[in-house]
């Protein structure tokens, strides 16, 4: 409990920081940003819009430390003030339905490319210098030296404009109406396939070589040896002494991995004009819109260390040494 | 600092090369590519000029076609190549600069300095790097410059925390500690002493960093925040994108950029995963063993020998 505590006060001080950067980094460039974005519209922002975007930035003549404040009670709300783009939206209420969209897609790339890739890590650690040992990383690792929106741009140019088997973009088709209907969830599916396989190909060879490597040590250590000098069946050998135990980093490296796919598929959406994070952030950056930026910044941070927390209680689990520790 | 002090960093590269396939393949990869970036500009034209029917496929004349904004694709490869690859570089070895810095500071103190720079970087680590990427280089004027920055904002958490735990177990050894009671000083320990035995983790880490950061800055300019005037990898695959290069089937728009993308990040980890079959302790162990095999008109085994973990 102590560590799982110790890591939520963690996770605070991250979001705190992130909160912080927010809050300071449209004070540091010169000027002012909503009369800069102000004139950038050329007029087509009504006064209105310009008192909501001085509002946003929290950009009043109170002190700093009291700006600072009122950003992190309104931050605390979840108020991260009004769209540029989609005025007069909040922030909010435009990231919200777009970020079910997005962590769906990088939820299940990343849940598939971990299981798989570690499947596959602990088959090739098992059979050394067997199929999957010999073809496998070294294919797996020059798929993923390839930028994950440039897989995406070949898979949907490919699969999608060529051969004509997925569609090419959207969460789903324009004649479907969205429920929780079998047909809408294959629509979603099928949808789904191109945008998520991109990503999983990218991720595999990481996992993959991870586990591989950790099942090698592993599969030398003494317990091991012992385990099969008793004579237990190999695949209990394999999966419940050694394959539980290789885990552990692999674990340790989800959370971080989650972060860093989100971040990758925010560029995947964007090719498959997916209704995400990254379609939103493309509109955001073409059309300035700041608060929209820190706002997606904010979400998915707060999605990656909600997900770490997630983690670490996995890890406990896994891991008796810190429940021992803790306890 | 004499030379012979830091020659067993850099002497394992050359032997690696020298003895192992894949660091060969990786570095002559890699020699190409700067070649290319270096002499190629001189041989091809303008790239931003126009100079044909826009989305030509590959002829004679444009050996890679031509852009939706009728410009000669291959141009736009070679002279783009300059600027991604100089970033990448750049970036790479200013991360792990970084990272040396702050992680063996925080592993040579340890205390509270320990403390503060390990939730830093910690810190850092577990933030996601492109939406924050994205956000600061979306306030600062887009250029080689910001993205630069924005990658080493987002990039040198990771080195500190490997460069940290590596100085943690030097500290320990005997040389420190006499090197500690002679009376040195901290900056001439931590200099001479510590960072040397590190040159070779320093260099792989500036080559998991390159990759990094060549991939990050093509992501960046691919969404716009680039210098959409210039040419470089990231920007061809923004205008192949915002030109409909897909939809219109124009593929010698955006593939071989990617390609190039990818064969520099392919180059890069090859050399590194061959240098690590070298040196590695544990993959040496495992070669030494099917040699002697070898040698002896035995088999090689299923099962391998392993150093186990004393840890």
């Amino acid at each position: 409990m102590r560590f799982l505590l110790r890591r939520l006060g963690f996770y605070a001080v991250a979001g705190w920081v992130a909160l912080t950067v927010n809050f300071f980094l449209p004070r540091l460039i010169p000027g002012d940003p909503a009369t800069a974005l102000f004139a950038r519209f050329q007029g087509r922002l009504s006064p209105a819009a310009l008192q909501a975007l001085r509002a946003t930035f929290g950009l009043t003549p109170a002190p700093l430390w009291r700006q600072y404040l009122t950003y992190l009670a309104h931050a605390l709300r979840g108020d991260f003030g009004t769209s540029v783009a989609y005025f007069p939206s909040p922030v909010l209420s435009v990231i919200g339905t777009a970020l079910v969209w997005t962590l769906f897609l990088a939820g299940s790339a990343v849940v598939i490319s971990f299981a798989l890739g570690t499947l596959l890590g602990v088959v090739a650690a098992w059979w050394r210098r067997g199929w999957v040992d010999g073809v496998m990383p070294p294919v797996l690792v020059f798929l993923g030296a390839l930028p994950y929106f440039w897989v995406a741009m070949l898979a949907l140019y490919g699969l999608g404009f060529g051969l004509r088997w997925f569609p090419i973009g959207h969460a789903y088709s324009d004649d479907i109406r969205p429920g929780w209907t079998v047909a809408f969830a294959a629509d979603v599916a099928a949808h789904a396939v191109l945008p998520v396989g991109s990503i999983v190909l990218a991720n595999l060879g990481g996992w993959l070589l991870s586990m591989r490597n950790t099942m090698i040590a592993v599969l030398g250590s003494e317990y091991v040896n012992l385990a099969r000098a008793k004579g237990l069946h190999p695949a209990r050998v394999v999966l419940r002494y050694a394959a539980r135990n290789a885990l552990l980093p692999n674990v340790t490296s989800f959370g971080m991995a989650l972060g860093f796919v989100l971040g990758g598929s925010l560029l995947t959406e964007i090719v498959f004009a997916y209704p995400g994070q990254g379609y939103l952030l493309l509109q955001a950056v073409r059309n300035q819109d700041y608060p929209l930026m820190q706002g997606i910044f904010l979400v998915i941070t707060l999605a990656v260390l909600g997900a770490n927390w997630l983690v670490d209680i996995v890890y406990l689990w896994l891991d008796p040494r810190i429940r021992d520790t803790a306890s | 600092m004499s030379d012979g002090a830091r020659a067993p960093g850099i002497a394992p590269w050359l032997e690696a090369i020298r003895r192992d396939r894949k660091a060969a393949i990786g570095a002559a990869l890699l020699v190409a590519f700067a070649l290319f970036g270096l002499l190629g500009p001189l041989f091809v034209g303008d790239p931003t000029a126009f100079v044909g029917i826009p989305l030509q496929p590959p002829t004679w004349r444009h050996l890679l076609g031509t852009t939706g904004e009728g410009q000669d694709v291959l141009a736009q490869l070679v002279v783009g190549t300059r600027v991604s690859l100089a970033i990448g570089f750049a970036v790479g070895i200013t991360v792990v600069l970084l990272g040396a810095v702050v992680g063996v500071t925080a592993g040579f103190y340890g205390g509270r300095a320990d403390g503060l720079l390990s939730l830093l970087f910690n810190v850092f680590l577990v933030l996601p790097g492109m939406p924050l990427a994205i956000v600061i280089a979306a306030y600062l004027p887009s250029g080689p410059l910001t993205l630069a920055l924005v990658l080493v904002v987002t990039g040198w958490a990771w080195n500190a925390r490997v460069l940290r735990a590596q100085t943690l177990s030097v500290r320990q050894r005997d040389f420190i500690a006499a090197a500690i009671v002679s009376g040195e000083s901290d900056a001439r320990i931590i200099f001479s002493e510590i960072l040397p035995t590190m040159t070779s983790l320093l260099v792989a880490q500036a080559i998991g960093s390159t990759i990094f950061a060549i991939g990050a800055q093509v992501g960046l300019e691919f969404l716009g925040l680039g210098d959409v005037s210039g040419v470089t990898w990231g920007t061809n695959l923004y205008w192949a994108q915002n030109d409909s290069a897909l939809l219109t089937g124009a593929w010698w728009t955006f593939a071989p950029t990617g390609l190039c993308v990818a064969l520099v990040g392919f180059a890069l980890s090859m050399l590194n995963s061959g240098f690590d079959e070298v040196t590695n302790p544990r993959l040496q162990l495992e070669r030494d063993w099917r040699a002697h095999l070898a040698a002896h008109g035995l088999g090689v085994p299923r099962s391998t020998p392993v150093v186990p973990d004393r840890d």
